[in-house]
């Protein structure tokens, strides 16, 4: 047994050790695990370091999307309707991936000029707008209110 | 008609609800027992016009009244039935009339069940539901009426969102706002305890069969979705630190924290203060879910609102809410006087440790969900925290909480003695070295994290099968012995041990399927066989389908196609033309070792077809395990001692006089 005032610190140092742990953790995790937005006017603007993982998100543009031969490999290009981006992505598309249809990818910039995703993301129903890409047709005048 | 009755029963429940929070909580100050007794009376018929209100909601769903906005925006007649009846809450309008419903039946159970609990203490956590009830119903009246009519009717609905039309998806929301909101009878049992400014171990008792109800459900409903996401969005994950399944997370980490430290309260009288705050930042949580989840804050699949004003209402009602109950805590907080006294090493200790270690992770994943949010909100950037975030956070926090479980049932109360425990468990840690040599054997070459979780399983498995031996004196005495040791072993031993396997199955499952997943992806050409980890897929082409409410493709694989005992998997793609929406359907062949999973995806020029397919090695054991944790939380909640006041009613008599002489 012990006494009140000694059980107290016990109980503030382990919440304390377990705090500091936790706070430890989350910056360690931080540092490496972000990702940031950009829309590709963004990108057109302020050249990334390559490694860096980033999200890029916009509308499929028309016509741009070209299947490579082994059937697996898309190419397609990203647009906020002032500047586009040219993204690959091997893999199965989202059904709910089309031309004209606000999509977000995650990945590395390859160049400049160039996306490679490993993401694709173009969830929910046709009438869902990513709020990000919303967020970057508007910046780039683009927004026409009738999408909503 | 009968919508607009249910319209009025709406409206009325919401009178009720502003009598039944100030008359009982008038009546309690007073210590006059009409005012307090009306308590019941308006509880039990809030509960009464709000099932009115539903059933109307139901009716016009199941009828197909599009004159209903919410009805025509949300349903079709061409749906089945139960899509059309689940198609009540698989909206915002809805779902909050089923939050409230439930919020309602909670306020009768208490009626029902309370019959014990001193007068004012039922008088003041009925007055406490009620402003909660007040809170969500004008909500609910307000900005998001599911009865508003609309001019002109259109002749057929819109449609409820395919991905929603499922199975799982019809039962996940109700059982996920039954923990939810079940955590609301914690939190109002302690604001009712601090307005009170008493907490014994009495009211730790009525608290945590409350606690025990909402933690269950809670579970259930979390695998249910996690379950939906798996076979629905065809991803082969099963989570994916998205938002909105952290919203839920939440509350079940803190509520986890609750349970355990409501033990400490009830047995040892002490960790008073902290129960309580624990009980406060549960259901904070859970209603921070619901802002998250419903307010537009996030855009996802649960997103059905994206209107400002409620989102504003929202959080204005969650800043009521936490801060007013955090400041009343403040402020009564150093009167609970704290009781038991125990030493670091002791069962209290390890509980303790337990919610340093919940909570802890509890705060990491609210910062992960928040934190870009505040960036978004200062406007610094877009950000996104995802997985990675989570994982290098997690596995070092659970871990030892594991661990913890493992020696949980060995530690004593009070003071335990150090070398005791580990002569106790030092069989468990043989074996598990076993299991963990055997992991390592088989997994050589691949991550250790692998065996690490594995190894964690065995240990909390074995010591549970360990400790349960011991007490009934398995082996040690005749089994006839044995046999009456364990009819006299408490439900609430089982109900803890029964959980805490749960536990182990999910560690197991989430370690191996996250470790060992095989995933190929590769176009196929009919005929041809693929080898994913040791299971040959051949693939035998694809055909058109016409469902009820959708047409699209059917692919057929077949697995080890030759033996006996062939699998056969049938991926589909549809397409809903109501919504004009696609959706894909994995094919899935559940087992012990684990799953089969196989999507479809295009078709390429040269006729062969796009496919993803996956071995999920243990994946079932999350949602077994789930279910096994929530079985044990109904056999713990089975237990006599739980039920509240039956063996105790001569001490609540006592407790009842020691109120009313203090009032």
């Amino acid at each position: 047994m012990m006494a009140p005032k000694r059980r107290r610190l016990y109980l503030v140092g382990g919440g304390m050790t377990s705090l500091g742990l936790a706070v430890c953790l989350v910056i360690f995790a931080f540092q490496d695990n972000l990702v940031f937005f950009y829309s590709p006017s963004e990108l057109a603007k302020q050249p990334l370091a390559a490694e860096q993982r980033i999200r890029v998100g916009g509308l499929v543009q028309e016509g741009s999307v070209v299947s490579e031969g082994d059937g697996l490999t898309t190419r397609f290009r990203i647009t906020d309707l002032s500047e586009s981006i040219a993204v690959t992505y091997t893999g199965i598309l989202p059904s709910l991936f089309r031309e004209g249809q606000g999509v977000i990818v995650q990945g590395y910039l390859q160049s400049p000029e160039s996306f490679v995703a490993d993401e694709v993301l173009a969830k929910h129903d046709e009438n869902y707008m990513p709020p990000e890409v919303a967020e970057a047709l508007k910046q780039s005048g683009q927004w026409k209110e009738s999408r909503d | 008609m009968i919508s607009e009755i249910g319209h009025i029963a709406l409206i009325l429940s919401l009178t009720i609800a502003l009598v039944q929070g100030t008359a009982p909580m008038i009546g309690a100050a007073r210590g006059d027992g009409q005012l307090m007794a009306i308590g019941k009376t308006a509880a039990l018929l809030q509960f009464f016009f709000i099932s009115i209100a539903f059933l109307a909601l139901m009716n016009a769903y199941v009828t197909s009244d599009f004159s209903l906005a919410n009805v025509a925006q949300n349903s079709h007649s061409a749906k089945p039935m139960l899509y059309k009846i689940a198609g009540v809450w698989g909206n915002h309008e809805g779902s909050l009339l089923l939050w409230v419903l439930i919020l309602a039946t909670f306020g009768a159970a208490v009626v029902f069940f309370g019959g014990n609990l001193p007068p004012t203490l039922c008088a003041r956590v009925l007055a406490v539901q009620a402003f909660i009830a007040v809170g969500f119903l004008s909500f609910t009246l307000f900005t998001s009426n599911p009865f508003e009519r609309l001019f002109p009717v259109p002749l057929d609905g819109n449609g409820l969102n395919p991905l929603l039309q499922d199975p799982g998806l019809a039962f996940h929301p109700p059982f996920l706002y039954l923990g939810y909101v079940g955590f609301s009878i914690a939190f109002s049992f302690a604001i009712a305890a601090l307005i009170e400014g008493r907490v014994d171990a009495a009211w730790a008792r009525w608290v945590r069969p409350w606690t025990l109800v909402a933690w269950s459900f809670l579970t259930i409903g979390i695998a249910l979705g996690s379950w939906w996401a798996y076979y629905e969005l065809g991803w082969g994950g099963w989570w994916f630190w998205d938002p909105v399944e952290n919203a839920s997370f939440m509350p079940w980490l803190a509520g986890t924290a609750l349970l355990h430290s409501a033990i400490v309260c009830e047995k040892r009288d002490a960790l008073k203060a902290w129960t309580i705050l624990l009980a406060i930042v549960t259901f904070s949580l859970s209603l921070l879910g619901t802002f998250l989840v419903r307010s537009g804050v996030l855009t996802s699949v649960h997103a059905f609102a994206t209107d400002p004003a409620r989102g504003v209402f929202i959080l204005a009602f969650l800043v009521v809410v936490v801060g007013g109950s955090l400041a009343l805590f403040a402020i009564r907080a150093p009167q609970l006087k704290s009781g038991g006294l125990f030493s670091p090493v002791s069962r209290e200790g390890g509980l303790v440790l337990n919610n340093l270690l919940l909570t802890s992770a509890a705060a990491t994943v609210l910062l992960g969900t928040l934190y870009p949010l505040f960036v978004d909100a200062l406007g610094i950037g877009k950000i996104s925290v995802g997985p990675p975030y989570f994982n290098t956070v997690f596995i070092p926090l659970m871990t030892p909480l594991v661990v913890l479980a493992g020696i949980a049932p060995v530690l004593t109360w009070k003071r335990a003695d150090l070398y005791g425990v580990f002569l106790r468990m030092k069989f468990v840690a043989i074996l598990t070295l076993l299991v963990v040599a055997w992991c390592l054997y088989e997994t050589w070459g691949s991550t250790f994290l692998g065996t690490l979780g594995i190894g964690l399983s065995a240990w909390v498995g074995i010591g549970v099968l360990v400790d349960m031996g011991a007490r009934v004196g398995l082996f040690r005495d005749r089994i006839r012995v044995s046999l009456s040791k364990a009819m006299r072993t408490p439900r609430s031993i089982y109900g803890m041990n029964v959980a805490h396997i749960g536990l182990a199955f999910l560690v197991a499952g989430i370690t191996a399927s996250s470790a060992w997943r095989t995933e190929v992806l590769r176009v196929v050409q009919v005929g041809e066989t693929v080898s994913v980890s040791g299971y040959e897929f051949v693939f035998h082409g694809v055909e058109k389908i016409q469902g009820p409410n959708y047409s699209g493709e059917r692919g057929h694989f077949s697995v080890n196609g030759d033996t006996r005992d062939a699998i056969q998997l049938f991926p589909e793609n549809r397409f809903y033309p109501v919504q004009q929406q696609p959706t894909t359907e994995a094919a899935i062949y559940t087992s012990w070792r684990g799953d089969l999973y196989a999507v479809l995806g295009e078709p390429d020029a040269q006729g062969g077809w796009s496919a993803r397919l996956y071995f999920n090695p243990l994946v079932a054991w999350i949602w077994l395990g789930a279910l096994v944790m929530a079985l044990g939380g109904a056999i713990s909640l089975s237990d006599r001692r739980h039920r509240v006041g039956a063996p105790h009613r001569i001490m609540s008599g006592k407790a009842n006089n020691r109120v009313a002489t203090n009032v």
